[in-house]
């Protein structure tokens, strides 16, 4: 059944197709009224409450845990730990694909990184529980932990997901030594939490082999399969509930430790169990953004064109699994130069894995590498945003392929133009506000890939013409609900009330993963190939039938509009879908689709989505306090499906980029490795106040190649060329260069007394 | 478990009389107190409600012309009480600078005075921490601390008092009115807390029992309210607490000096009236040079408890710039963005 009831929203004028229109959120008034069920709003019958006890330490091993007393506790039902805990049918430590990560479940006494789960106490209440888990009391026999990026570092084969570790295209020592001008700089970035409003959290029950969850996943496909593995059931066993997520930005993108945990509690005390994770519990085993040191070297000619580009990442992954943050690949596509070469090393230390974070390599190698250009668009007295235009690359230089559309000069003119750029002057520190601070302004360059995963839908037209659209899909809070709908609706001619829109459950079809920002487009595509079948089905009764006025009119060419099917050579002539299944003596007639990347065009072209993004930022020149007053980004991302949700992807990413340039931090303890500011209050992001006029300007782009809807991905795009564009325009600002996120108005105090 | 008593008194007297029990806690709107007893860094065992009690939550101009502030007046009723915030204008900046509108709605006067340092070491308990297990030792040191104190610090402890109201107080020659087993009594701001030395665990003068029931601004404070001004450096527009802040207050006479009033917060272990700095001004014509000097000498006693070295040059020149501010005049209405360095400025104020 539909997760979301079908709401009125008010009288609202279709005109033309559904797609491009801003139609507010499907689900808006359930979610502002407190109606939308996130899977920790569940309560079934019998439901008891799981807490996870973390470890304080970071290495080393748990001595003793006072079972005992919180047994004792009144209201604790039991408490599971590796002792006790429920044989699974598969290791937690087995790794058989790049998707899939090891988990903490128990399975030992060794502690791996601060904050993972030792045990889980299992109790009538929350608060039982969760005194439980503190009277465990542990004690560790605790070993040094390292936390930094000066370890012994490794070169591993591939980084991300399953990207190459290394790429190159001509010879860059050769270009780099014969250069006239040179830049040798590098920039770090810390390690950045999610922070998702919504924590993990589950409620599991069994039923005999069966299992019923209602959790948040970015991905309801593979967490069956992560289930299925470690259970040992098959998967139509499983059934995965996820219709709300309060945002998952790749932390949810596969099932967590602790949500695995949680359906382990429930066959171990066999009841419904709820387990949801607090905020400080966020800090470690559900991922994160690894910290970065990335050394950029470019070589230019004397009038400003880049030869040589070398991106070089150190990056930490845990001691126990690789996750490498791939930051250098923002320099395969972004500047032409005749020789380019990246690379990237690892470091083990004692944290939990880092995960897929928005943007995950372009949100921290755009940050160091439009950070580079700036510093050598200054070497030559060029203007930064000219000595972009200067290095645009028209084919992507890593590859020599063509661009199956890029429409960043329009992205660039417009943001441009809207931001008033032309008026900067060339020099640092020659820009003051009214009450005397320093104004700088500073650009950069957005970009994200054109992914597409896989993905299936199923589309009915029923008897009385009205259609379904099923695909089990993911809306992490950006609008999946709407913006499928409107593809849904237009696969069937039909309007969005006409079409009933299942989505967010694992016993539909499969809609992929709502991640690498191509959700849209992969589960988009499945509903609409499934829209031309179920079509194709009825156009097939209907032009076979004598009765039909499109009887024969097969060879002219049907097409379907407002619940008819007409003649292409003369829209007047055609009839209603319920007639043609009424005249069939069907009930409904159904199609299936499906949303898959088409690997001849992805073979010959470089898919991405591209942005500009500018800056202002004021400073206090004796303070060293510093405010984003003004960001415009302008974005070509193929077509735009709605175009309110996509503005809301784009301004949440630029926020984001605020966050990353001047807030996020994890502060670890470099003695005991632990997170000292695991909390909104003091790790900091973009607060209202921090936010300014911010705009964000559609640029339009037809992409014939990506996918027959031309859709290329917003989601992530935002945060790339954000961060830069701010840290570009801190150094406009004050001429001090901080090459160290999140710049503080220390770094640009220590700078301006040094400089 | 951390079974607690609560109880809701209906008098002070009820109220002190409760609090006696060892372990006792004062419980106001619990914005910080029951964040601490969630994370287990506080135990109590009683908590008494003092959120029921009659009377403490009047503002009352007192027949001497001194302004009385009860306990129990929320943050947000204070500073935008039309009468005091004239009279007390960074007083009430430094209010609304403070944490979020939401905690501001909540807090009290009292509980303001009352919360617990943010020192991250403090609020782990798997950290060692003197304030919270006396002798357990102080992680702080040697570790993250690049935003605790250079001033009032000790071996024992190095956590910066979190408060920006107090810090206002402090500089204006605020009055504690204390009740307790022993009866009234009244505690200058400046001695109302302790500098931390080997007992960090203990923060204020208060005994036993003892509970605050109002604080005072006395008559003569309102003089200021010409030249006043609460300035805060941090991390972020809002919504951060202080790296360095600053309440600077002026009375100026025929473009001299008269008398100046000076505290500093986010800088020390406690809200830090700079009275030798205060001396500097006294008939000095206002002025870059005469408060850059007032700012060294305010600094004079500070060194760095890790790294946090750029707090003494940080906090001069808040202090400093706070009285340009102050000297400038108050605002006719509060700025936007309260005590933020992104408030408008008056003119001439930034010349670097």
């Amino acid at each position: 059944m539909s997760e979301i009831a079908s709401l009125s929203t008010g009288a609202r004028q279709r005109q033309g197709s559904n797609i491009g229109q801003p139609m507010t959120r499907r689900d808006g008034v359930l979610k502002v009224t407190g109606q939308a069920t996130y899977a920790a709003d569940n309560n079934p019958e019998g439901l008891l409450h799981a807490v996870v006890a973390t470890a304080s330490i970071s290495r080393g091993r748990v001595t003793h845990l006072n079972v005992e007393a919180a047994r004792a506790h009144p209201g604790v039902v039991d408490v599971m730990t590796p002792q006790n805990r429920p044989k699974l049918a598969q290791d937690p430590d087995a790794k058989d694909h790049p998707f899939m990560f090891r988990l903490d479940l128990l399975q030992n006494d060794r502690v791996r990184y601060a904050g993972q789960p030792i045990a889980v106490v299992i109790a009538k209440t929350l608060e039982a529980a969760t005194e439980g888990a503190a009277l465990l009391a542990p004690t560790y026999d605790a070993e040094p932990a390292e936390v930094g990026l000066d370890g012994e570092s490794f070169v591993p084969q591939v980084v991300g997901p399953g990207a190459p570790a290394k790429a190159e295209v001509g010879d860059f020592d050769a270009e780099y030594a014969g250069s006239a001008t040179t830049l040798d700089a590098t920039y770090e970035t810390p390690a950045q939490y999610h922070n998702a409003m919504e924590p993990h959290s589950i409620v599991a029950t069994w039923d005999g082999d069966s299992v019923s969850i209602d959790m948040p996943t970015q991905g309801l496909g593979m967490a069956v399969g992560r289930v299925a593995g470690l259970f040992g059931i098959p998967p139509e066993n499983i059934h995965i509930r996820s219709p709300f997520l309060g945002g998952g930005f790749g932390s949810k993108g596969m099932p967590a430790g602790p949500q695995m945990l949680g359906i382990i509690a429930a066959r171990h005390v066999g009841a419904p169990v709820k387990l949801v994770l607090s905020r400080q519990q966020m800090y470690g085993p559900v991922g994160h953004r690894g910290q970065t040191r990335q050394t950029v070297r470019l070589g230019m000619k004397d009038d400003g064109h880049l030869t040589a580009i070398e991106h070089h990442t150190l990056t930490t992954t845990s001691r126990f699994d690789d996750f490498l943050e791939p930051a250098s690949n923002v320099s395969h596509t972004l500047y032409a130069a005749s020789a380019i070469r990246t690379t990237h090393a690892g470091t083990r230390i004692d944290i939990g894995t880092p995960m897929f974070m928005r943007a995950p390599g372009e949100a921290t190698g755009s940050a160091a590498l439009e950070s580079a250009v700036d510093e050598a668009a200054w070497k030559a007295r060029i203007d930064p945003l000219d000595f972009r235009l200067l290095n645009y690359a028209e084919v992507e230089p890593i590859s020599g392929k063509p661009f199956s559309s890029k429409a960043l000069r329009e992205c660039y003119a417009k943001g441009a133009d809207r931001f008033g750029w032309a008026k900067r002057p060339l020099e640092p520190r020659s820009m003051r506000d009214a009450g005397g601070r320093l104004v700088g302004w500073g650009v950069g360059t957005a970009t994200f890939p054109a992914i597409m995963f896989q993905a299936a839908a199923r589309a009915v037209i029923r008897a009385d013409g009205s259609g379904l659209m099923e695909t089990g899909a993911h809306d992490m809070g950006q609008g999946s609900w709407t913006a499928l709908h409107q593809i849904a609706a237009d696969g069937l001619g039909l309007s969005m009330d006409e079409t009933e829109f299942r989505a967010g459950s694992s016993d539909l079809p499969d809609a992929g993963i709502a991640g690498g920002s191509g959700h849209t487009a992969t589960a988009g595509m499945a509903l609409h190939r499934a829209g031309e079948d179920v079509i194709a089905k009825l156009v097939e009764l209907a032009v076979n039938d004598e009765n039909s006025p499109l009887y024969g009119a097969g060879n002219v060419g049907v097409v379907a509009r407002n619940g008819r099917l007409v003649r292409q050579d003369d829209e007047s002539r055609g009839e209603p879908y319920a007639a043609i299944l009424e005249r069939a003596g069907l009930a409904e007639i159904e199609g299936k689709g499906s949303g898959v990347p088409d690997a001849g065009p992805r073979e010959k072209y470089a898919m991405y989505a591209h942005g500009a993004v500018f800056a202002e930022v004021t400073v206090d020149p004796e303070l060293g306090q510093m405010r984003v007053t003004r960001l415009v980004g302008a974005f070509a991302a193929g077509r735009v499906i709605n175009p309110r949700m996509v503005e809301s992807q784009y301004y949440g990413g630029m926020i984001w980029g605020i966050g990353f340039a001047l807030h996020e931090e994890a502060v670890h303890d470099k003695r005991s490795g632990r997170i000292m500011n695991a909390n909104l209050a003091e790790y900091h992001v973009p607060v209202n106040a921090d936010v300014p006029a911010m705009e964000a300007i559609l640029v339009h782009e037809d992409d014939p190649h990506v996918n027959a809807l031309g859709i290329k991905g917003v989601g992530e795009i935002g945060i790339t060329g954000t961060a830069g564009a701010i840290a570009n325009a801190v150094w406009h600002a004050t001429g001090v260069r901080v090459r160290r996120f999140p710049i503080t108005l220390v770094d640009v105090l220590n700078g301006a007394d040094a400089g | 478990m951390n079974r607690f008593e609560y109880v809701r008194p209906t008098s002070i007297a009820e109220a002190v009389a409760a609090a006696g029990e060892p372990g006792s806690a004062y419980l106001g709107a619990g914005t910080n107190l029951l964040d601490l007893m969630k994370g287990g860094v506080t135990q109590p065992s009683r908590l008494v409600d003092l959120t029921h009690l009659p009377d403490l939550g009047q503002i009352e101009q007192l027949p001497d012309g001194s302004t009385r502030i009860g306990a129990l007046v929320k943050n947000a009723a204070l500073a935008h009480d039309p009468a005091f915030a004239e009279a007390f204008p960074a007083v009430a900046e430094a209010l609304l600078s403070g944490a979020s509108a939401q905690l501001r709605n909540a807090a009290t006067v009292g509980g303001n005075l009352m919360q617990r340092t943010r020192c991250a070491y403090f609020t782990d308990p798997a950290s060692a921490c003197n304030k919270r297990a006396p002798g357990s030792g102080c992680d702080a040191i040697g570790g993250e601390n690049r935003a605790h104190a250079v001033l009032g610090w000790s071996d024992h402890c190095i956590a910066v008092h979190p408060s920006d109201f107090c810090v206002a107080l402090t500089a204006l020659g605020a009055i504690v009115e204390i009740e307790g087993p022993a009866g009234r009594r009244e505690v200058a701001m400046t001695d109302f807390y302790l500098l931390p030395g080997d007992t960090p665990e203990k923060e204020t003068v208060l005994d036993a029992g003892e509970m605050i029931v109002a604080v005072r601004l006395p008559a003569e404070a309102a003089a200021f309210a010409g030249n006043q001004r609460y300035l805060k450096g941090r991390e972020r527009t809002s919504y951060a607490f202080a790296l360095a802040s600053a309440a600077a207050a002026l009375k100026i006479e025929n473009g001299l000096i008269v008398e100046a009033r000076l505290a500093l917060g986010g800088v020390a272990t406690k809200p830090w009236r700079v009275q030798a700095a205060e001396a500097v001004l006294a008939g000095a014509a206002p002025g870059k040079e005469a408060f850059e000097k007032a700012a060294e000498v305010a600094f004079a006693e500070a060194k760095p408890s890790g790294d946090n070295a750029y707090k003494i040059a940080l906090g001069k020149r808040v202090l400093a710039r706070a009285l340009m501010m102050a000297a400038a005049g108050t605002p006719e209405r509060m700025p936007a963005l309260p005590a933020s360095p992104f408030a408008p400025l008056p003119e001439g104020v930034v010349n670097v």
